[in-house]
């Protein structure tokens, strides 16, 4: 009986570490421990109109001064052909209802995320509310074609 | 105490407790049985004789109903082992014991939980009760003393008396002996083949031993069938089988080298088979 | 030429014959789970022999792989300046791919060859007629509490194994290469996704657990009951559990990952 005792234990501390493991990859290595998991727990969600989302990802986060707060929840073409991006953004956070959007990256090579910039309306932003006032990614290609092309009609140009 | 005994709803002067009628088996092509029919009386011990390699094996896994025979009937106890469910064939079983050649004991458990085994099984009696059994059916056997080994710990006569334990821990109605004293020192043998005609006496059981050891099978048996090429070649009790003049239980019974079972393996004549391989 | 034909054809027909044997070993199997509740002892037992005595190669293994796998991505990233991904590299090739897998084919190497030789032994011994005769199903007493023994044991493994090695990663990256801890874990933390990447990990890790325990308790079951015939049934547990866990695995991940 006490050799059933040692193996019960050792079972017991197995399952143990292997609920440990568990437990670690779910809150340290991916985003469960993080805001905004998902649009089904407390928060609300909002959707932004952009012209362009350039590389923008369901799951990429959503940042308010560089804190992040809730998450991209779905990307969608409305019916005059602008991205619906669907944010939920997590309970505690409330911005007026005049913030505005735009897309930036973070680094050069580095993810893609929404930036919130909350305005000074009292009124704040509910769940199913539209943010019109959006800023649009910033797509590389486009950029560069536009700089060589300015770079050209300088009057200084050789 | 008494050993608890189950009561078996049977009759000593009823119907023999087993019966084999033309049976039939074959395995990988090769023809095991050519209808064989044997009767195994209660309270009796039946011995069942044979050179190796004669299926007597088979024919214990046949009528415990691992295997199912190809043709004919095996009855046990009333019940005809190959027409019953699985569930009806377990409860035939329960009233089985088969001794194994080897023991087949479990080899994680010791001794006492070999033996505890068939009652935590199949019956819900309490720790005490089971550890009284236990005991007693160690004792029947002589080796209460060894309750704490393991299996490898045994000796090969040690281990096979565990098993018979083991095998009567039910107090079952039946008994069957696979070889029990094959490979056993003289003494051994000697205390497996007492053991296997007192337990037959003083439990009430029916025995059923497969062997080629003829010498000690004829001291215990009340019966004896030799079975060769199979068939049953010869049955009686052992006065009369060392008496009959068939050339099959003549060669058997006295150690003969050659008789119906031939010395060579069947191959060509010696010369023809010499003078193939020179001229090639 | 028809003679190779024909031997093809009776190598395919016992090939199929033993893969539906084997369906209806497992379907036996699956019936006498439910009877297990009434032994927790022995499925315990089955736990500590296929999953606490596999916890050593597990770790060790994990802890390796994780530090190797730093290493090498360290020296492809930091060619693209990309570093600090390398918390996100280790994590996501540790849970999706080589936790569940490498952990699948050690459990195959440790536990199944073990069980397959036990399982045969206990066949050449006859312990199982023997029980069969005593009117207790081998299935049931023996096979059942091993096959949910195994089942239980291997996700908990693989996700031992997954963590180890993130640790050990995170070891050589912070402690060898000198990254920063913060991104090492944030980018981490930012990218894997807990159904996604670590709830098909799990599945898949019970999947393998599934086929590599059938696996071993199939070739032990089925194995000719002489020495021969139970040392062919470990090798055989050992290279048909590989096979059969790279295979699924890649079955499994183009279900799983290839969603856009």
């Amino acid at each position: 009986m006490i050799q059933q005792r040692k193996l019960e234990i050792a079972v017991g501390f197995f399952m143990v570490l292997g609920l440990a493991a568990l437990f670690m990859l779910a809150m340290r290595v991916s985003n469960l421990s993080t805001v905004g998991l998902s649009d089904t727990d407390s928060g609300y969600n909002v959707t932004a109109l952009f012209q362009n989302i350039g590389g923008l990802k369901v799951r990429s986060p959503v940042r308010v001064a560089g804190v992040r707060v809730g998450q991209v929840t779905g990307i969608d073409l409305d019916n005059r052909y602008a991205a619906a991006v669907r944010m939920h953004i997590a309970n505690g956070y409330t911005f007026p209802k005049d913030t505005s959007a735009s897309i930036f990256t973070s680094g050069l090579l580095g993810e893609q995320y929404v930036s919130l910039d909350p305005g000074g309306d009292p009124v704040l932003l509910k769940n199913g509310d539209v943010i019109r006032a959006t800023q649009s990614a910033l797509v590389l290609e486009r950029f560069i074609g536009q700089f060589l092309f300015n770079k050209a009609q300088e009057p200084g140009s050789k | 105490m008494p050993p608890v005994t189950l009561s078996h709803p049977h009759d000593p002067n009823d119907a023999p407790l087993v019966e084999v009628r033309g049976l039939c088996f074959a395995r990988e092509g090769r023809v095991i049985f050519d209808g064989v029919d044997l009767t195994i009386p209660r309270g009796r011990v039946t011995a069942i004789m044979g050179p190796s390699g004669t299926g007597k094996t088979t024919l214990l896994r046949l009528i415990g109903g691992q295997l199912v025979p190809d043709a004919g009937q095996i009855t046990v106890d009333g019940q005809q082992v190959n027409r019953l469910k699985r569930r009806e064939l377990f409860e035939l079983r329960k009233r089985m014991g088969m001794l194994f050649q080897a023991g087949a004991l479990l080899t994680d458990l010791s001794v006492f939980e070999n033996v505890a085994f068939p009652l935590r099984e199949h019956t819900h009696l309490s720790e005490s009760m089971i550890r009284d059994l236990v005991l007693l059916k160690l004792e029947a056997v002589g080796l209460r003393g060894a309750r704490d080994l393991m299996p490898s710990q045994l000796s090969g006569g040690m281990a096979r008396r565990v098993a018979l334990a083991r095998a009567i821990a039910l107090d079952p109605m039946m008994v069957m002996y696979d070889e029990p004293f094959t490979g056993q020192d003289p003494i051994s043998l000697g205390v497996l083949a007492r053991l296997v005609r007192h337990l037959n006496d003083s439990m009430g059981l029916t025995s059923l031993v497969v062997s080629h050891d003829v010498h000690e099978t004829c001291a215990i048996a009340d019966y004896v069938y030799l079975i060769a090429e199979g068939r049953v070649v010869g049955a009686g009790t052992p006065t009369e089988m060392s008496a009959s003049p068939s050339p099959w239980i003549r060669q058997f019974m006295q150690a003969q080298s050659e008789g119906p079972v031939p010395f060579h393996y069947p191959a060509l004549d010696l010369i023809t088979d010499l003078m193939q391989e020179g001229g090639a | 030429m028809s003679d190779w034909f024909a031997a093809w054809g009776r190598q395919g027909l016992a090939v199929l014959i033993r893969l539906g044997r084997a369906h209806l070993l497992l379907f036996d199997i699956l019936c006498a789970l439910p009877a297990l509740v009434r032994r927790p002892g022995e499925l315990i037992r089955q736990v500590h022999s296929v999953g606490v005595r596999s916890l050593v190669i597990i770790v060790i293994s994990g802890l390796f792989v994780g530090m190797v796998l730093s290493l090498q991505g360290y020296n492809t990233l930091v060619n693209f300046g990309a570093a600090q991904s390398l918390g996100v590299l280790v994590a996501l090739s540790l849970v999706r791919e080589l936790g569940p897998v490498v952990s699948a084919l050690l459990y195959g190497g440790r536990a199944g060859s073990a069980l397959a030789a036990e399982i045969g032994l206990m066949k050449a011994t006859e312990q199982l007629s023997g029980m069969e005769m005593m009117a207790v199903d081998p299935i049931e007493r023996v096979l059942a509490p091993r096959f949910l023994a195994g089942v239980l044991a291997m996700p908990l493994l693989a996700a031992i194994f997954s963590a180890v090695g993130i640790l050990g990663g995170y070891l050589v990256a912070v402690g060898l290469l000198g990254l920063d801890e913060g991104a090492f874990w944030s980018q981490m933390q930012s990218h894997v996704e807990f159904y996604q990447d670590i709830g098909n990990g799990i599945v898949k890790s019970l999947v393998f657990g599934i086929v590599a325990t059938w696996i071993a308790l199939f070739h032990g079951y089925d194995a000719v009951p002489t020495a021969e015939g139970v040392s062919l049934a470990t090798t055989r547990t050992v290279v048909h559990t590989a096979l059969a866990v790279l295979m699924l695995d890649f079955v499994l991940t183009a279900l799983m990952f290839n969603k856009v």
